[in-house]
């Protein structure tokens, strides 16, 4: 029962860090209904800001967090001039493999410029566990689930209850429409690439004791993140952080009560027996087309 | 300029719409006929893995280009007709039916694999399209009896009516030549057929086409089995070019280049899918010609400018260390795809179709031709 109770948490915090990279793509998706599949990559480079900053540079932690946030959100906001506002309004297909192109491009750049070794950085929280009777739980796990929860929060609150957050669920229905009610639709899509880098900054500076940061960190974690936005239904930010958790807990389960080999595929399973089911994820709206 | 009159249906549908397509495909042929005799090892070994690159391209087309499903899962497909390939040759049965039955098996896959994909549009079939993928590559990792889990599986020459083709011989040269030529005008055939216009008619929209009395979702079924067929005969000709295969070899990473292949050749035609095949298997000795030679060459360019030979040589081991750096082949490749997506959506192909027009109407050109449709109403969401 303990291990079962430890395998949950664990489970769960990594699960945090997938729905963290899976917020990252709904609210892009949300706002422009364009996946991008560079997400995981702009997590990555966030940890590199974070460990320049920080490790390199010798700032504080919240001071090093902080313009490591900043960086990326002015990153975020160059990525979508540069690479998606040329495009915005194509088909779909065209704008995944922009990401996907910028993702290569991100990845070898960082190769180039910090190497291909591991880094850490060293947190408040790297050291420290609370302990429940004979249940032990690392801070740096319980950060991540909590960072994952505020974020959510104030994603949800700024999305439903904010003029900005109505002009971007306005932009995502339909631009031209948005547009012509005097909404600025490139500014917001603008701000939406930029918070979305900062919420991937988020999930990479937290991640950094856990995985450690190298150039490859963002492939391989975008790729379970992504299953957790479909999972969730593309488009719901609740619905990620669930998707994240329930991909997290499956792999952690299955990783310690199945044989080697399913940890990896369990979740491609699951998602793939969901998608069967309800095509639309679990959160996901379903609408039919007018013809 | 040509103008050609057409009187039936017939004449719509030909192959060879006149005599000028007879003489340019015949000097091509010809070309590549006696290629073997005339290039390096190295090139014609490369122009081998075009062909296969090519006839994956083909078809990813009929179901990403022409149906309109997309699918980053084709390398899984490769990986099972490579492997059913390799695990056949154990039992000496005769390269022509472990080539049939490689297709065969993976058309059935293919079609598996179609059922679920017909009720995921969008996004969420690359997905499910990336799942299986993954899917299969850890079994090929796991299953050790059949695959020989990660340590691989050798596979032997091509032993064809009694003579062993050794995988660098001209003879499997055009054996994957044959291939691709085959495939390529079965295509053809399969696009002027009934078959081929439902695909095409589901791609531009799935709603006219149903009302229209097409069904969907047998098409779209077919649609997967052919591609993944043709990809399962490119698996065993892969598989012996290689000579070894292994479950990393067939990964997320071959997927996207297939999916590169026809992005950068053209996604609306079938010259793309060679197009593209070419530029991606000629980056590799691009960049190594980047490595070896462009150094000197810069130096040279430098010393010119009057450069001392001090400077030249500091601008050498520059340049030098620049192109051995680790990482540059994936950033050219993430920057040739954004540069094609952003500015020339149509590949090569297209780039090519908009030179020949330029010509044809010489004063008269107009880039308005070719431009595209933005759609600021979003209706991915509300198919």
């Amino acid at each position: 029962m303990l291990d079962f109770v430890q395998q949950l948490v664990s489970g769960v915090a990594l699960g945090c860090v997938y729905g963290l990279i899976a917020l990252g793509f709904v609210l892009v998706y949300k706002a422009t209904e364009v996946v991008n599949f560079a997400q995981g990559d702009l997590m990555m480079l966030g940890g590199f800001f974070a460990f320049t900053f920080i490790g390199m540079m010798g700032l504080n932690y919240w001071i090093g967090f902080a313009a490591a946030v900043a960086a990326m959100a002015m990153f975020g906001m160059v990525a979508e001039r540069v690479v998606v506002r040329p495009i915005l309004g194509y088909p779909q297909f065209s704008i995944i493999m922009a990401t996907i192109g910028l993702g290569y491009f991100l990845r070898s750049v960082a190769g180039m410029v910090w190497g291909t070794d591991d880094f850490k950085i060293d947190t408040p929280f790297s050291q420290g566990v609370l302990r429940i009777g004979s249940l032990v739980l690392a801070h740096d796990k319980l950060s991540v689930i909590a960072a994952t929860v505020i974020l959510c929060a104030l994603l949800w609150l700024f999305f439903n209850k904010t003029a900005l957050g109505t002009a971007m669920r306005a932009s995502s229905e339909n631009m031209l429409a948005a547009y012509y009610m005097g909404i600025p639709v490139k500014r917001v899509v603008s701000i939406v690439w930029a918070i979305s880098a900062a919420v991937a900054t988020c999930a990479g500076v937290l991640l950094a004791p856990i995985t450690f940061i190298h150039s490859n960190v963002g492939l391989v974690l975008g790729l379970k993140a992504f299953p957790a936005a479909v999972l969730g239904g593309f488009g719901s930010i609740p619905g990620a952080v669930v998707g994240g958790v329930l991909i997290g807990v499956i792999e952690s389960m299955a990783g310690f009560y199945l044989a080697e080999g399913w940890k990896d595929v369990a979740p491609y399973i699951v998602l793939l027996a969901v998608l069967l089911l309800k095509p639309e994820g679990l959160f996901g709206l379903h609408v039919r087309k007018k013809v | 300029m040509r103008f050609l009159f057409k009187t039936d249906y017939e004449d719509d549908i030909r192959l060879f719409p006149h005599s000028g397509y007879f003489v340019s495909y015949g000097i091509l042929l010809a070309l590549l006929l006696i290629a073997p005799y005339v290039l390096s090892s190295y090139l014609m070994s490369q122009l081998v893995f075009v062909c296969i690159y090519a006839t994956v391209g083909v078809a990813l087309l009929i179901l990403t280009g022409f149906t309109g499903q997309a699918s980053l899962g084709h390398a899984a497909f490769l990986a099972i007709g490579a492997y059913t390939a390799a695990y056949l040759q154990k039992y000496n049965v005769p390269f022509p039916v472990y080539f049939l039955a490689a297709g065969a098996l993976t058309g059935l896959i293919g079609a598996l694999v179609g059922f679920p994909a017909l009720r995921l549009q969008g996004i969420y079939l690359v997905i499910a399209t990336i799942s299986f993928a993954f899917i299969v590559e850890e079994i090929l990792a796991r299953w050790e009896s059949v695959t020989n889990g990660n340590e691989g599986m050798r596979v032997k020459a091509v032993s064809l009516l009694g003579v062993t083709v050794s995988r660098d011989s001209p003879t499997f040269y055009f054996l994957c030549l044959a291939v691709l030529v085959l495939t390529i005008v079965g295509t053809l055939n399969l696009l002027r057929s009934p078959t081929g216009r439902a695909f095409v008619a589901i791609r531009d929209s799935e709603t006219a086409a149903r009302s229209m009395g097409i069904n969907v979702a047998l098409y779209k079924v077919k649609s997967f089995a052919i591609s993944a067929a043709i990809t399962g005969f490119a698996g065993v000709l892969f598989a012996h070019k290689l000579s070894f295969i292994s479950p990393e070899m067939f990964t997320l990473q071959l997927s996207i280049e297939f999916i590169i292949v026809i992005l950068i050749g053209g996604t609306f035609s079938l010259h793309g899918a060679v197009l593209g095949a070419i530029f991606i298997v000629m980056i590799d000795p691009f960049l190594t010609y980047l490595k070896d030679d462009m150094p000197g060459i810069i130096a040279g360019i430098a010393a010119t400018f009057g450069a001392g030979s001090a400077t030249a040589g500091n601008v050498q081991s520059k340049v030098a260390a620049f192109a051995s750096l680790n990482g540059l082949k994936g950033a050219i490749y993430g920057i040739i795809i954004m540069l094609f997506v952003l500015f020339e959506p149509l590949g090569i192909y297209g780039r090519w179709l908009k030179i020949k027009l330029f010509f044809q109407l010489f004063p008269l050109y107009k880039r308005a031709t070719f431009k595209r449709q933005k759609i600021y109403v979003k209706s991915e969401r509300n198919r």
